[in-house]
C-alpha cells in the first residue's frame, strides 16, 4: 500500500513537472522565432469563429433566466428595476467569463487533447520532431495563443448577448422599460468589474488550451487512450477554470479593493 | 553528404547504451557501429529494442547511460533544442508511416522544406522529384487516407529523404504489406543506398528483405534493382545485428549470420 501510494504521488509529481514545463514552453516560445502565423489564425478560426454559435446561445440564455430568477427575488424587495444592474453585474463579472470558457472547454480542449493524442500514438508528434520541428512550438503555442486571444472576445459577445436576453425577459415578462433596463445595466458596471471579467477570460484561456494540449501530448495506448485524454482534458479544465475562479475574484477583489 | 563522412567517420556509433522502462529492460550496454555508406540490419523479436534504438539515434528518446553519436556529434550531450540541427542529417521512416493526415501528400513532403523556408519553386521541384523516386508523382493532391499501405509507406520514404539526409533509418518499412509492395519498397531501399550512398539503420520482420538488400544491387539503366552476379566484386556494406534481451547477440554479414551455429539465430532464421 505505502509502495502504491508513493508511486501514485510521484505520478502526480511528475504529471504537474511535465504540465508546467510544456506550458512555459508553450508561453515562452511566442517571444522568439519561428512563428506559426498562419497556424495561429487557422486556430483563431476554429476556436474563435467555430465557438461562436454555442457562446451566443450560452450567453443569451443565462442572461435570460438570470433575469427571471433575479427578478423574482427583486420582486419581493420592490426592487423590480433592479433587474438590469444584477444581470449585468453578474454576466460581466462571473458568468460571462466562467460559462464561456466552460464552453469553450467542452469544445475546445476536447478537440484539442482528441487532435494532438490521435497524432501522438500515430508516432506523427515523433515524425514531426523527426523532421526538425519543436511539436510545442508548431501544435502548442499557436493553440495557446488563439485560445487566449479569441476567449477574451467570445466572452464580451457572451456578456452582451447575456444582457439582451435579460432585456427580453425584462420586456416580455416583467413587462420593465427597456430604456431603463439599459441604462441601469450600463451605468453600474465600473471600471473593476470590466477589468475583472476581461482578465478572467486570458487566464481561462490559458488552462483551457496548456490542459487540452498536454492530455493529447501525453496521450498513450490507441484509440482508448486518446479518449481517456479527451474525457480527462474536459474534466480537469471545467475543475480548474471553476477553481481558479475563486482564487482570481478573490485575488482581485483584495488587489482592485472593495466595490 | 557533410565533411564528416567523406572524413571516413562514423554514421551511428552506440557506447554501452543502456535504457529501461520502470523495470523493463530494454537496451542492456549496447554498442555498435554504422560505418558512413553502409546498411545495418536490425533483427530481433518483437520488443527487442530495435525501434528504441532509431528513436535513440533521433534523439526523441534518452538512454538512461552510455553515448550516442551521430556523424561524430556526441546526441546525448545536446539539449533539445540543439538536436534540431542535427536531425537535419537523419531522416526517418516509421512503422506506420506517420504521416500528417491533415495534411497533402505534397504537404507532407515538402514539410521539412517549408519549415527551413525553401523558397516555393524549389520546394515544389524536389517534391517532384522525391515522389518521381518512389513512384508516386500522381498522388501529389490527396491524402494520406486515401492511399493504400503500400502507398503511404513510399511517401514516407520520400517525405525521409527529401532533405539528402545522410543516415536514413527505416522501422520495419515492410510490415503488414503484401509480398509485392514489400520487393518494391525493399527496391527503393537498395536504390537509395546505391545511388545516394546514404547510411542507414533497418528494422525488419522479414528476413528475405534484409538478405535481398545484402544480396542485390540498383542497376540505373535498367531502373531496378538486380542480383549481384557471382564473382562480381561487390560488397553491399550491409551487415546485421540480432539482438536478443536488450543486448547485442550477433553482428557480421549475410554469410556469417546464415552459416552462424548460435541456437537462438538458427532458429530465428528458420521461423
Amino acid at each position: 500500500m505505502a509502495f502504491s501510494l508513493t508511486e501514485y504521488a510521484k505520478g502526480n509529481v511528475l504529471a504537474v513537472q511535465e504540465y508546467s514545463l510544456l506550458s512555459w514552453h508553450a508561453f515562452a516560445n511566442l517571444f522568439s522565432q519561428p512563428r506559426y502565423i498562419g497556424d495561429i489564425v487557422q486556430q483563431m478560426d476554429v476556436i474563435g469563429v467555430g465557438s461562436l454559435p454555442i457562446v451566443v446561445l450560452t450567453g443569451f440564455f443565462t442572461g435570460a433566466v438570470l433575469a427571471l430568477q433575479t427578478a423574482n427575488s427583486l420582486a419581493r424587495f420592490g426592487a423590480l428595476s433592479f433587474t438590469g444592474q444584477l444581470v449585468s453585474i453578474s454576466m460581466v463579472r462571473e458568468l460571462g467569463p466562467v460559462l464561456t470558457s466552460l464552453m469553450v472547454a467542452g469544445r475546445n480542449a476536447s478537440g484539442m487533447a482528441s487532435e494532438l493524442g490521435s497524432m501522438q500514438v500515430t508516432e506523427q508528434i515523433d515524425a514531426m520532431r523527426a523532421l526538425g520541428t519543436d511539436p510545442t512550438r508548431k501544435l502548442v503555442t499557436p493553440r495557446l495563443t488563439a485560445t487566449m486571444f479569441m476567449l477574451f472576445f467570445l466572452t464580451i459577445l457572451s456578456d452582451l448577448v447575456g444582457l439582451c436576453g435579460g432585456s427580453a425577459i425584462a420586456l416580455l415578462l416583467l413587462r420593465l422599460d427597456l430604456h431603463e433596463y439599459w441604462t441601469s445595466a450600463w451605468q453600474t458596471l465600473r471600471y473593476p468589474d470590466v477589468f475583472m471579467g476581461l482578465i478572467k477570460p486570458v487566464i481561462f484561456g490559458f488552462i483551457i488550451a496548456t490542459v487540452g494540449c498536454y492530455y493529447g501530448m501525453t496521450a498513450k495506448g490507441g484509440t482508448q487512450g486518446v479518449g481517456r485524454a479527451t474525457t480527462q482534458a474536459v474534466v480537469a479544465a471545467s475543475v480548474l477554470i471553476l477553481a481558479v475562479d475563486l482564487f482570481i475574484t478573490r485575488l482581485l477583489m483584495v488587489v482592485l479593493g472593495p466595490f | 553528404m557533410s565533411e564528416t563522412s567523406h572524413n571516413g567517420t562514423k554514421a551511428v556509433v552506440f557506447e554501452d547504451v543502456s535504457l529501461r522502462y520502470d523495470e523493463h529492460v530494454v537496451l542492456d550496454g549496447l554498442s555498435f557501429e554504422l560505418e558512413s555508406g553502409a546498411t545495418k540490419v536490425l533483427l530481433g523479436v518483437a520488443g527487442s529494442g530495435k525501434t528504441t534504438i532509431l528513436k535513440l539515434t533521433l534523439g526523441l528518446t534518452r538512454p538512461d547511460s552510455g553515448r550516442i553519436f551521430v556523424q561524430g556529434q556526441e546526441l546525448t550531450a545536446m539539449r533539445e533544442k540543439e538536436l534540431i540541427p542535427l536531425r537535419g542529417h537523419l531522416g526517418m521512416v516509421f512503422q506506420e508511416s506517420a504521416l500528417f493526415d491533415s495534411l497533402t501528400v505534397q504537404d507532407n513532403v515538402a514539410f521539412r522544406l517549408h519549415e527551413e523556408k525553401v523558397p516555393e519553386e524549389e520546394i515544389e521541384r524536389r517534391v517532384l522529384e522525391a515522389l518521381r523516386f518512389v513512384e508516386l508523382e500522381h498522388t501529389l493532391e490527396l491524402f494520406p487516407a486515401e492511399l493504400s499501405g503500400g502507398m503511404r509507406r513510399r511517401v514516407a520514404i520520400a517525405r525521409a529523404m527529401i532533405s539528402n539526409p545522410e543516415v536514413l533509418l527505416y522501422d520495419s518499412p515492410t510490415a503488414g504489406l503484401d509480398p509485392v509492395t514489400s520487393t518494391t519498397i525493399v527496391e527503393l531501399l537498395v536504390k537509395q543506398r546505391d545511388v545516394y550512398k546514404s547510411s542507414a539503420l533497418l528494422v525488419t520482420h522479414r528476413l528475405q528483405d534484409a538478405f535481398t538488400m545484402a544480396t542485390h544491387y540498383f542497376n540505373p539503366q535498367q531502373n531496378k534493382m538486380a542480383p549481384v552476379p557471382h564473382g562480381w566484386n561487390w560488397d553491399s556494406k550491409t551487415t546485421f545485428l540480432v539482438l536478443k534481451d536488450g543486448k547485442k547477440l550477433f553482428e557480421g554479414d549475410a554469410n556469417e549470420i546464415a552459416n552462424s551455429n548460435d541456437e537462438y539465430i538458427r532458429e530465428y532464421l528458420t521461423l
